[in-house]
């Protein structure tokens, strides 16, 4: 009895971190344009979007040809990139020479919103399903079984974020991203491109989107216009959780509300007794980004940054 | 100093003139049969906009902080006088319709209030794009919670129906009351934005550091904001639910937010003028293309791109129609502006607070 419980528990952890790792991956990109520019990209949760409506027109095609179907991501990674400089040099570049942060978070809603209602105009409002990309063995331990995209997620997340942290220690262009992010103005003194910094900047958020369509598609084969948008508020407040700007406050943030969210639906029903049913999961993420900013508005691992006067 | 024709109340006199004088239009429209029911109903639905919008403006152009909770207030408010005016019906306590449409519509105002005060202390500690993902939340928050909870539709009550929408609310929203409704919000929200608080609350938005280095007290300033605006968002809210009669939780959702946002933004941050114009036009403008309705976000969506990248500041930027100024400028006419104002008048004809205020600074 005791056991079966345990097992339930686990299977609830391992749910939690297969979406965890989905949100993880979406979360690094707005942390690191956030990290940058000091914008929330609402946009960054429709580059998913895009990523997986490439995914569903792209795989039927790859496994008619015989090619394994993850090499999908690689056009996925290939457009969500284009859409995210676009969107970047189109929008945000001109909106961020002229107007203050105000008008800078309306045009990311606004480009939210194109792409979002552009993809119902070509595609439609309704749910459409993708036929299934990753065929892995599922791993047993016992009672316990791990499907295979779930360790894929986590270990792919824990790939990427030990590989966006070296790069931004290291090499050239990650130093120019701390340096801009630190001081624009300074940066540009010191002979950084500053614009080609942030495309820099938004083509690697966007690409980790083309990849979290990629093990989003994988754990939920369905896409729809829509779907972008509560994936992408969920990530966000990932970031915030983790501290937004820092890339492993990201990944742990991440995991920490896919676990939340997945035991929290398995349970909060019969810890409160019915009161607070699991309906009420979307409401809890959301309280927990109010407690967090208001008990610790920089994060579980976020720097604290003074006000300039 | 300018010189002014008009006493102050004088123009008092003038302004008041001028809204009786668009009410004999508005009862002129409504009674001479030119339109029918349906375009009665979008200018209720213009109404409730135009009241939602200004109040937004308060925050989001006065005070300069962008909220996507807006239709949360307006939910709590609606959700409130539905209650209270079922209730008052299951009490077969008989009042006359407008006292109780009036009652059931503060009621939701002052309830919307009080959380806006309750989500404000928290929330105002945070500024900018922090303060627009928890109001969001917090937009999010109500709508599960009323879709979970029993008397508000979300089990019992809703007689019957297996939905989640809360039915059987008396429709008593009357246009010409829904009219003065709006006209006393237009003209509160916009004495306020003039009054010595809304000077200090501009002065927030201009800057904070230097406002409470100079002795205002910003918190107080920035909940109170919050507080009324949230008001006249419930005041909204319990007009727009005894006039369509029923309600659902998706109405607090953050894209009804957006609508506001992008009405707001299009008008003017700060301009009570524009809000009034793009709440008018953006509730008139769908229903006359609606064979495009499909593509209305579409469009909608690269104008706010357009808007933000050539004219950040909004249509109206934070200019304001002025009638005693409109009468100012026939008696004393300036080169070239002429024109322009007699083009406004035609756009704007609410906005009929005096102004003789600003005339005296300057």
């Amino acid at each position: 009895m005791l056991n079966n419980q345990l097992i339930l528990f686990l299977s609830q952890i391992f749910n939690g971190l297969k979406i965890g790792s989905v949100y993880s991956l979406v979360a690094l990109g707005y942390t690191m344009v956030y990290g940058i520019i000091r914008l929330i990209n609402f946009a960054h949760g429709d580059f998913i979007m895009v990523g997986s409506y490439v995914l569903m027109l792209i795989t039927p095609m790859l496994i008619a040809s015989g090619v394994p179907a993850w090499v999908a991501v690689i056009p996925a990674i290939i457009v969500c990139v284009i859409v995210g400089v676009v969107v970047e040099k189109a929008a945000y570049k001109p909106v961020r020479k002229k107007g203050n942060s105000m008008t800078a978070l309306i045009t990311a809603i606004a480009m939210s919103l194109l792409l979002e209602n552009g993809a119902q105009a070509v595609f439609g409002a309704d749910y459409k399903t993708i036929p299934n990309i990753l065929n892995l063995p599922a791993i047993k331990f016992g009672a316990l079984r791990i499907t295979g995209d779930t360790l894929l997620s986590i270990v792919l997340g824990i790939i990427i974020m030990i590989g966006l942290q070296l790069f931004i220690k290291y090499t050239r262009n990650g130093k120019a991203m701390r340096a801009v992010a630190e001081d624009k103005e300074a940066a540009t003194l010191m002979g950084i491109n500053v614009d080609s910094t942030i495309t820099l900047t938004f083509a690697i958020g966007a690409a980790l989107a083309g990849v979290a369509s990629l093990m989003y598609c994988a754990a939920y084969p369905q896409v729809s216009p829509m779907m972008g948008a509560m994936l992408g508020l969920k990530a966000f407040v990932a970031a915030v959780l983790g501290g937004i700007g820092s890339i492993p406050g990201a990944m742990i943030g991440g995991i920490a509300i896919g676990i939340i969210e997945s035991l929290t639906t398995a349970y909060i029903g019969t810890i409160t007794g019915g009161i607070i049913t699991s309906a009420f999961s979307d409401a809890i993420v959301f309280g927990i980004l109010i407690i967090v900013l208001l008990v610790k508005p920089t994060g579980l691992m976020g720097k604290n940054l003074g006000e300039k006067v | 100093m300018k010189k002014s024709i008009l006493s102050t109340k004088q123009s008092y006199i003038i302004c008041g003139l001028g809204i009786l004088a668009l009410f004999g239009a508005f009862v002129g429209i409504c009674e001479s049969g030119i339109i029918n029911s349906y375009d009665k109903s979008i200018l209720m639905v213009a109404c409730i906009a135009i009241i939602m919008t200004t109040s937004l403006n308060l925050t989001i152009g006065v005070l300069g902080q962008l909220t996507l909770g807006c239709c949360g207030f307006q939910a709590i408010g609606a959700y409130t006088a539905a209650l209270l005016s079922k209730s008052i019906m299951a009490a077969h306590i008989s009042m006359d319709p407008v006292a109780q449409f009036l009652l059931c519509m503060l009621a939701g105002g002052v309830v919307a209030c009080i959380f806006g005060v309750l989500v404000g202390i928290p929330a105002l500690r945070l500024r900018g794009d922090y303060l627009a993902i928890i109001t969001l939340g917090f937009g999010e928050i109500i709508r599960v919670i009323i879709q979970n909870l029993p008397f508000a539709g979300g089990m019992g009550l809703s007689q019957g129906q297996a939905g989640q929408a809360l039915i059987g609310i008396s429709r008593l929203a009357n246009l010409y009351v829904v009219f003065w409704v709006t006209v006393i919000s237009v003209m509160f929200l916009f004495m306020f934005g003039r009054s010595k608080y809304g000077r200090a609350v501009k002065s927030i938005r201009d800057d904070e550091i230097a406002a409470s280095a100079s002795g205002l007290n910003t918190t107080y300033l920035k909940v109170l904001v919050f507080a009324i605006s949230a008001f006249f968002a419930g005041i909204a809210g319990g007009i727009f639910a005894q006039y369509i009669g029923s309600l659902t939780p998706a109405m607090s959702g953050w894209l009804y937010s957006i609508n506001y946002v992008i009405m707001v933004v299009f008008g003017g941050m700060g301009s009570i003028t524009g809000s009034i114009v793009s709440a008018i036009g953006l509730t008139i403008l769908p229903e006359l293309l609606r064979a495009f309705s499909d593509y209305r976000m579409l469009v909608y969506s690269v104008a706010l791109v357009l808007v933000m990248i050539f004219r950040p500041q909004g249509i109206f930027g934070s200019w304001e129609f002025s009638l005693s100024r409109l009468i100012n400028r026939i008696f004393y006419p300036k080169k070239k502006t002429k024109s322009k104002d007699m083009q406004a008048k035609k756009n704007a004809k609410l906005e009929t607070v005096e102004d003789t205020k600003e005339d005296a600074h300057e």
